[in-house]
């Protein structure tokens, strides 16, 4: 077993080897421009974006007409939101979205809020997931889209999405998904699930970095997105510039590994998750973040009282995890996911998120037990906090200089 | 960002973890910082007839510069003078353990523990509480 051990799989993932072999010819002998249409250079690599749309579209069940490819997920969020902003405005300028939302979405809220869009910002419950009467509630005329993730990047839970998408459409807006962390996870049906648009990216799949796509919707209804760069009009117009081809052909090849491995891959990786889970809360005074129901297979967010997460992660020094604190001096605030939550700010700091992925072995979930139990016993020896609860000091009740 | 040595070594092996008996009238405590801000130091110090420190011990939560600022003040102040021991500041922590920008509150943390500590230590010795500049992170 090698040292440090990656458990931040919800961060990236690592390049499957079978991956990076599909894309190498394209760095090479297949160079050619896609869009170059009078010779054989140009050809070999249509061809291999071709087949890439193909496994891609087979991966989310929609065709390949309808696959957007872009330089990567935050990409495509700004592209969905913004092009259905401008395209739709004759219909209205009403958004609805999530506080726990990725940053790709909610900055890009906020930029429109400047133009003139209107935006809610539904809470969530104390599990992570929005409450469907809310939505119900914000929807007006004027709403053309709501935008709601589909699995949560630092908690990991799975927001009802058939039921959002339902309430969407019932009220003729569109239903956006950022799907960056479900998509090649579990299993993701644009037209079961009612979704009208979609991103995802191909580096939290064991794909490369720097290539993602958005699905738009062509029938029922027809969406259309106003491009956001200007250029060759490639993708239908909706999104200029020369393909990435080597890229778009690991995407492929992600999706493709990902729809046949799925299941197996699920299955395991929860079974893991739920063993490092179990065997971390009987940590006295730890807790798990986020509904334990519906949620992806592979992440478990813990919070371990009483110790500061970005100090835990010190100790857990042979283990690449995050922390939903950061302590730097521009940024006392813990994660604004884990607030929405309800969480104190305190248990917020204490929180460590565990990402398993394809590659994650067992002997080494085991590893990770010992070091995280023993990093939080050093930690909570080092804590005046932890001595204050072991004696019986309610430490809301104390008065703290706060700075 | 990579941590210095320095500070990987006070946060592996911190030196004078523990507690002194807070009631004790030769021991002042110093508390500061909030749970909710991520980090508390508690510093105290055991002082002689001479005003003089005999020992030191510290817990901390929070980050591993805040544990090693705290860890490093601890040693620092042993064998110092109630005195001597306002003049430690911040920027000394801070050169010594080559904290980077965003660290620098935790050494003026530490910095406010100690003056905290020894300003306990005053009043419950009879002597005048000394006036400390509101700290500014």
């Amino acid at each position: 077993m090698e040292l440090p051990i990656y458990l931040d799989n919800n961060a990236t993932t690592p390049l499957d080897p079978r991956v990076l072999e599909a894309m190498l010819p394209y760095f090479t002998n297949k160079f050619g421009n896609a869009a170059s249409r009078n010779h054989a250079f140009g050809w070999v690599a249509e061809e291999g974006v071709d087949y890439a749309r193909e496994q891609v579209a087979k991966l989310i069940g929609c065709t390949e007409k309808e696959i957007i490819f872009t330089s990567g997920a935050t990409e495509a969020d700004n592209l969905a939101i913004k092009g259905v902003f401008e395209m739709y405005a004759d219909k209205g300028n009403h958004i609805i979205t999530a506080t726990t939302e990725h940053k790709a979405v909610l900055d890009t809220c906020k930029h429109l809020e400047k133009q003139g869009a209107r935006v809610t910002y539904l809470n969530v419950k104390e599990d992570g997931l929005i409450d469907l009467a809310e939505l119900e509630a914000a929807m007006t005329p004027e709403t053309i889209l709501v935008t709601i993730m589909y699995g949560n990047n630092e908690i990991g839970v799975i927001q009802p999405i058939k039921e959002i998408s339902a309430i969407a459409h019932k009220h003729g807006a569109l239903f956006f998904t950022d799907a960056t962390q479900a998509v090649g996870k579990i299993p993701v049906d644009v037209n079961a699930d009612g979704i009208d648009l979609m991103a995802f990216s191909a580096h939290k799949m064991y794909g490369p970095k720097g290539v993602g796509a958005l699905y738009v919707r062509r029938k029922n209804p027809r969406v259309k997105v106003t491009s956001q760069m200007d250029g060759g009009g490639h993708e239908r117009g909706m999104r200029s510039g020369t393909l990435n081809v080597p890229g778009i052909v690991g995407l492929g090849k992600a999706c493709e590994l990902c729809r046949l491995e799925m299941d197996e891959e699920a299955k395991r990786l929860s079974a893991l998750r739920d063993k490092l889970e179990s065997a971390l809360t009987q940590l006295e005074e730890s807790y798990v973040n986020g509904n334990v129901q519906h949620r992806l297979p592979h992440v478990a967010n813990i919070s371990f009282k009483y110790v500061e997460g970005e100090g835990l992660m010190m100790a857990m020094k042979d283990l690449a995890v995050s922390s939903g604190s950061a302590c730097t001096s521009a940024s006392l605030e813990p994660s604004y996911v884990l607030k929405s939550l309800g969480l104190s700010d305190d248990l917020a700091h204490s929180s460590i998120r565990f990402g398993l992925g394809r590659f994650t072995t067992e002997e080494e979930v085991d590893y990770a037990i010992e070091n995280t139990k023993k990093a939080v016993n050093h930690l909570r020896d080092l804590s005046p906090l932890w001595e204050m609860f072991k004696e019986g000091i309610d430490l809301s009740k104390i008065e703290w200089a706060e700075h | 960002m990579a941590y210095s040595e320095k500070v990987i070594d006070h946060y592996t092996n911190p030196r004078n973890v523990g507690t002194l008996n807070k009631d004790n009238k030769n021991v002042g405590t110093g508390l500061v910082g909030a749970p909710e801000c991520g980090d508390v130091m508690r510093l105290q110090i055991e002082v002689d007839e001479n005003n003089m420190i005999t020992d030191a011990k510290f817990k901390t939560f929070g980050c591993g510069s805040a544990i090693a600022s705290s860890s490093l003040a601890t040693e620092w102040l042993k064998g110092k003078s109630i005195d001597e021991a306002l003049a430690i500041d911040n920027m000394d922590l801070v050169e010594e353990l080559a904290l980077p920008p965003v660290k620098i509150h935790c050494s003026v943390l530490a910095e406010d523990a100690i003056k905290s500590a020894i300003n306990d230590y005053r009043v419950k010795n009879g002597m005048e509480a000394l006036e400390l500049p509101k700290s500014h992170h």
